[in-house]
């Protein structure tokens, strides 16, 4: 028992060590991870289905791919895995981390980067490095999907319309009988300067354990 | 060149000629009444009064009317010299004004007008908090709100507090004239002297460009020190003539800065949802619709100011609240004139102030006092500088996107002191020190908005503060926005904290289920965000197109046709068209134009023209339809040696085999 407690404690300092994560941050999250598997090794797509706050979440089936999709691992592979495991856990959570006081600028542009690549890979959903104008047609109508009926019309103008703004943008003198294939990741940079993802795509991770103080469900 | 040359003389001739008119105005109290009638004794008949002058009857308006005229002027007098106003705020510009003018009034042994403190509260300062409170940038400000508060709450009280302890230990030391003055007086003075001023921030941030994050931030906080401002400033009055402040005292004090910031915040929002509400129903008399968000601004700053609460934190509270709902319901003309009438006010008042700031020093009394002031000076500096510093380290532990120390320096630096610091000491009862204190304030104010305001642009350049985005949001970017908003709910989901996103979406689906309904009128309350974005977008571009006149100023030359998959286009059968054929659909497509022009209705006062952008709503699509046109137009010119004949692309376009 005490054996196996230590072995824990190794892997997740060398975890720590890897993603950037505080200790207690990572324990914190194995807790969560063993909560949402229940009490297993790893976890499905059922068990991330389960969770009640994702219920009204219009791009839940995305984000809920997004933990499996094998591109997120960085391990280059591709395609989208059936299990993860606690370190596939930990990787994927690894993209909303802030940026630190002490990042240089090109530590900035790579955080930046990291978070692109995977705002990217999920809308690339067939894995050919781009995103053509029925992807991005989906990611359009899934976003307005709770909005009804309204929603499915107007889904397709407006992904018609943001479609022709990164072609302007990014190749701007094309020939009429040139045909745009669809969005590279380049592109997908270019057009998504303005945001700043480093300082947007981040959530707050808890140093404290909170998660015995929640009064009712926490799932 | 020559007609900047032209023009700068010129200026400055009607700007010495209203200086005379000014002073003459001013001094003219004994105007000749002439063709007064004696009732009683009519023995000689006068000749006929062909022309008379009588004054007195206009007194009022045309002084008043005369100021704000050399106030617009000397504004415009500004932008006609290029090299100093790129060098110099114009803040500082308008103060030295309105020393001249001072001066000059001064000078021709006229009391010049002092800027009195109802004047100021109740006229020239509503616009300038409501134009920025109706256009502030809501959701920077949310994410920063915590950020905001302490420095907003937390740093004034620490200016305060340091000031008055520091010049109270300072005055007992020099002994003299000071050492009349005790702790609650210098208490009192630093609470006056310890708001960042909204008015003068806005004045000097709007033309450094400063990005979003650090204009919020210190504009946020010289928004909301307003109730710790109020509270202290009674606080300490009071009890300056008492002479003592118990425990219990304090207590209430607490309690009060509660009352009077969330009760300006509940008058404000209850104010902006009546607006709202209000004008879901103004579909039939568009030309009064600015009028009611005007007003409802107004009754609520007022209503706050009655109880003494913040009438600062009200307003803002209304604009804020009262905006997107307002917004969906009136007219495209109405948003427009709400835009600029805020706008106009606002810069009118800004001047204004300016230009009575100066005239004001020039003829207030004065006790200047050598320690008194420079030390004033300095401790601002300093407890600021302190306060910044330590209250970001506090702060830093519970941002997600840290502080660095170029924004503390900026934040520091920022802090300016204005008009309201003055006016607040001019409010003061008859203190004994009242003069001198009037004397500090002033030259505190005079140095940061010179000094600081002057030198902020340079250091801004030097160390490299990024700066404003200037572009307009594209769509792409919203639909990113949105998507992110939905996927960080959504990790935030499975990590298994209720964070700032999940309440965030919370309130969205909470507003979109209940409030919308009822307060947006007919469909648009069903309408998503991104549409509505949408749609503004779209209706921008076509008033673009319409109003350059031709297709110009298309977005590059990508159209439909580079972006849609080659197989839809191939293999489509274009049916052979008679001319027969083609001269109906032209008839048809000149007329679907031709009758919105015939919807004028005949000439009335009240109504205005009917006019194609008036509702979105019912002329969206047949916007796309004349933008499509337009489109269609210039790609059959640009396509005419294909082997297609133009007829039959225009008939494919006007009715596409849809896919």
């Amino acid at each position: 028992m005490g054996a196996s407690q230590t072995r824990t404690e190794d892997v997740f300092q060398e975890l720590s060590d890897k993603t950037g994560f505080s200790l207690e941050q990572i324990r914190i999250l194995h807790k969560r991870f063993r909560q949402l598997s229940g009490e297993e090794d790893t976890i499905s797509k059922e068990n991330l289905e389960k969770i009640q706050a994702l219920d009204k979440n219009p791009i839940r089936n995305q984000i809920i791919e997004a933990f499996f999709d094998k591109r997120n691992q960085n391990d280059g592979e591709v395609g989208s895995s059936r299990e993860i495991g606690f370190q596939q856990f930990v990787k994927v959570m690894c993209h909303f981390k802030p940026p630190t006081l002490k990042m240089t600028t090109e530590d900035k542009e790579a955080m930046r980067r990291e978070k692109l690549r995977f705002l990217f890979n999920m809308h690339d959903t067939d894995n050919d490095g781009t995103i053509t104008l029925d992807e991005y047609r989906k990611v359009v109508e899934e976003l307005l999907s709770k909005s009804g009926a309204i929603g499915l019309e107007a889904a397709k103008a407006i992904a018609d319309a943001a479609m022709l703004e990164v072609a302007s943008i990014n190749v701007p003198h094309m020939e009429p009988h040139e045909f745009y294939e669809g969005i590279t990741f380049e592109h997908f940079e270019q057009i998504l300067k303005g945001l700043e993802m480093e300082s947007r795509m981040n959530i707050r991770f808890l140093d404290v354990d909170t998660s015995t103080m929640h009064c009712g469900k926490s799932q | 060149f020559g007609e900047l040359r032209a023009g700068r003389p010129r200026a400055h001739l009607v700007c010495v000629l209203l200086i005379v008119f000014v002073a003459a105005a001013s001094a003219s109290h004994d105007a000749p009444q002439d063709g007064t009638h004696d009732p009683t004794n009519v023995t000689h008949k006068k000749g006929f009064p062909v022309l008379l002058f009588n004054y007195d009857h206009v007194r009022t308006p045309f002084e008043i009317s005369l100021w704000i005229l050399l106030a617009l002027l000397m504004k415009l007098g500004f932008h006609v010299i290029p090299r100093v106003s790129q060098v110099v705020p114009e803040s500082c510009l308008l103060i030295v004004v309105g020393l001249l003018v001072g001066g000059f009034i001064k000078a021709i042994g006229e009391k010049a007008p002092a800027l009195d403190d109802t004047l100021f509260f109740l006229y020239l300062l509503p616009p300038i908090i409501l134009d920025a409170g109706y256009f502030l940038p809501v959701r920077p400000f949310t994410e920063n709100v915590g950020t905001i508060l302490v420095f907003a709450v937390v740093g004034t009280l620490w200016n305060a507090f340091f000031m008055g302890g520091v010049m109270y230990g300072v005055c007992q030391l020099e002994g003299g004239q000071l050492a009349s003055v005790d702790l609650l007086s210098c208490l009192l003075f630093g609470s006056i002297v310890s708001a960042v001023d909204p008015v003068a921030v806005l004045a000097v941030f709007e033309e450094i460009h400063i990005n979003e994050l650090l204009h919020i931030l210190v504009f946020g906080e010289s928004l909301l020190n307003d109730a710790v401002t109020v509270v202290l400033y009674h606080l300490f009055k009071e009890f300056s003539a008492v002479g003592t402040v118990t425990v219990l005292d304090g207590v209430l004090a607490v309690v009060c800065f509660f009352v009077v910031s969330l009760g300006g915040l509940l008058v404000g929002a209850i104010y902006g949802v009546l607006g709202a509400f209000t004008s879901r129903f103004t579909s039939h008399t568009r030309v009064i619709e600015p009028l009611f968000v005007f007003l409802y601004s107004y009754m609520a700053y007022l209503s706050a100011e009655v109880f003494h609460l913040s009438g600062i934190m009200s307003l803002i509270a209304c604009g804020v609240t009262m905006r997107p709902y307002v917004e969906a319901n009136v007219s495209h003309k109405s948003y427009t004139t709400i835009k600029y009438f805020l706008k106009m006010w606002s810069s009118v008042s800004e001047t204004l102030i300016f230009i009575f700031l100066g005239v004001s020093t020039v003829a207030g009394p004065h006790a200047w006092n050598w320690t008194f002031v420079v030390v004033t000076v300095v401790l601002c500096l300093v407890s600021r500088v302190m306060g910044v510093i330590g209250l970001t380290y506090v702060i830093n532990k519970f941002r997600i996107v840290k502080l660095t120390k170029k924004d503390q320096f900026i934040v520091a630096y920022g802090g300016l002191r204005g008009a309201i610091a003055y006016s607040l000491g001019f409010l003061l009862p008859d203190h004994p020190m009242k003069t001198l204190f009037l004397t500090a304030i002033i030259t505190v104010v005079f140095f940061t908005v010179f000094v600081q305001g002057m030198t902020i642009r340079p250091l801004v350049e030097l160390l490299a503060v990024k700066k404003k985005k200037e572009t307009r949001r594209s769509i792409n970017e919203e639909i990113h926005t949105q998507f992110l908003d939905h996927l960080l709910t959504g990790i935030e989901g499975v990590c298994g904290h209720y964070g700032h996103h999940h309440w965030k979406d919370k309130l969205n689906r909470f507003n979109k289920t209940y409030v919308k309904r009822w307060l947006i009128a007919g469909e648009r309350s069903m309408e998503p965000q991104l549409i509505s974005f949408y749609n503004k977008m779209e209706m921008r571009q076509a008033m673009m197109m319409v109003e350059s006149g031709s297709s110009a100023k298309l977005p590059g030359l990508i159209s439909m046709q580079n972006i849609q998959p080659k197989v839809e286009s191939r293999g489509r059968t274009i049916p052979k068209i008679s001319k027969g054929r083609e001269e109906e659909i032209r008839r048809i497509l000149r007329s679907n134009l031709q009758q919105t022009k015939q919807r004028l209705r005949s000439y009335s006062r009240h109504d205005l023209f009917a006019d194609p952008f008036e509702d979105m709503n019912e002329n969206l699509s047949e916007m796309r339809f004349r933008k499509q046109r337009v489109e269609m137009e210039r790609r059959v010119r640009l396509r005419v040696n294909e082997g297609r004949s133009a007829e039959e692309r225009l008939f494919c376009r006007v009715f596409p085999i849809s896919a």
